[in-house]
């Protein structure tokens, strides 16, 4: 039941990454370029909507409607090497590529083969970096 | 009513109901992180065994399995049942600089057929740079902590600042790649 109703709201995300086009290689092409507001739009409408829902959750102190425990969003480390740092590897392989992890998803089932060319390397990249972690400045 | 719905998706749709799939997963007790899964997915197959960073009980993570297994079947029902268009009506100036990269199905198709057409198996050169560009949301991803979904979407609306820095880092990459390494890629 539960993996049912989580299997659902991936099928929900992944609809919504293919129908507003944020899967797209050339949407992303374009927001980098800043010739379009359309993936602004996106992003800045889903944290808007996000941070309004993050707030309400906390507000009303809503219990998670599965096993009824208190929600509680873990944080993230107070240190900043890693997400910069990381952020920009991640970056620059996002404008390559034009996928980041959500939309690989999606363009698979959308029937884009090479991109099982990205998620084998991805998957590579993530096992390189678990093989590298302690050497890294975090 | 129907058509529009076929149409590609305004921003104003797609956003909030990004926002409404975040909602959903903190509201049954879980967190919205797609990269996740790439470590899930090497712990699953072994990678434990050598490294201590893939040594968890990844089964506790099926959940999110479950979410990426529904993100491919999401992606193939919209495209198969759910678009009378996959065209990408992409502004003009961009369908102009990429014509110039010889990629001219620009604002006619959903991917580019240089990178992801089907006869890119006689391709090295796109195998090469898919392959880098995957590498590197891999390993950034897992560096940072997170991707798009965990930091520009749910950190963000969390209001948490390392999610902040990620981002502006996501958007150094992005904009260096985009800017100076791809005119020569191309």
């Amino acid at each position: 039941m539960r993996t049912f109703i989580y299997f659902s709201i991936g099928i929900l995300f992944g609809v919504v990454l293919f129908k507003s086009e944020v899967a797209s290689w050339f949407r992303i092409y374009e927001m980098f370029q800043f010739d379009s507001f359309h993936m602004y739009g996106v992003i800045g409408s889903a944290v808007f909507c996000g941070a309004l829902s993050l707030f309400l959750i906390k507000k009303f102190q809503l219990k998670s409607i599965l096993d009824g425990e208190k929600i509680r969003i873990a944080p993230k480390q107070n240190v900043w090497k890693r997400y910069l740092f990381g952020g920009v590897l991640f970056g620059l392989g996002w404008a390559l590529a034009g996928a980041c992890p959500g939309p690989m998803f999606t363009l698979l089932g959308a029937g884009f083969l090479p991109v099982l060319l990205i998620l084998f390397s991805a998957l590579l990249g993530t096992y390189f970096y678990g093989v590298i972690r302690d050497k890294l400045p975090h | 009513m129907l058509n529009y719905f076929l149409q590609p998706w305004p921003w104003y749709i797609g956003g909030p109901l990004i926002a409404l799939v975040l909602f959903l997963l903190v509201w049954t007790g879980k967190s919205f992180g797609m990269s996740s899964n790439l470590r899930t997915l090497c712990s699953a197959m072994g990678a434990g065994g050598k490294v201590p960073f893939f040594r968890f009980e990844w089964k506790r993570q099926s959940w999110n399995l479950a979410v990426a297994a529904g993100t491919i079947v999401g992606g193939f029902i919209a495209s198969q049942f759910l678009s009378s268009t996959t065209a990408v009506a992409l502004s003009t100036d961009t369908i102009e600089k990429l014509y110039v990269f010889g990629f001219t199905d620009a604002g006619q198709s959903f991917m580019p057929e240089y990178l992801f057409g089907a006869d890119i198996l006689s391709q090295p050169k796109s195998w090469l740079l898919l392959g880098m560009g995957g590498f590197l949301v891999g390993f950034g991803a897992r560096y940072a902590g997170g991707c798009t979904s965990g930091h520009a979407i749910s950190g963000l609306s969390n209001f948490q600042w390392p999610s902040l820095i990620a981002v502006i880092g996501f958007f150094i990459g992005g904009l260096f790649m985009n800017h100076f390494i791809l005119p020569f890629l191309f």
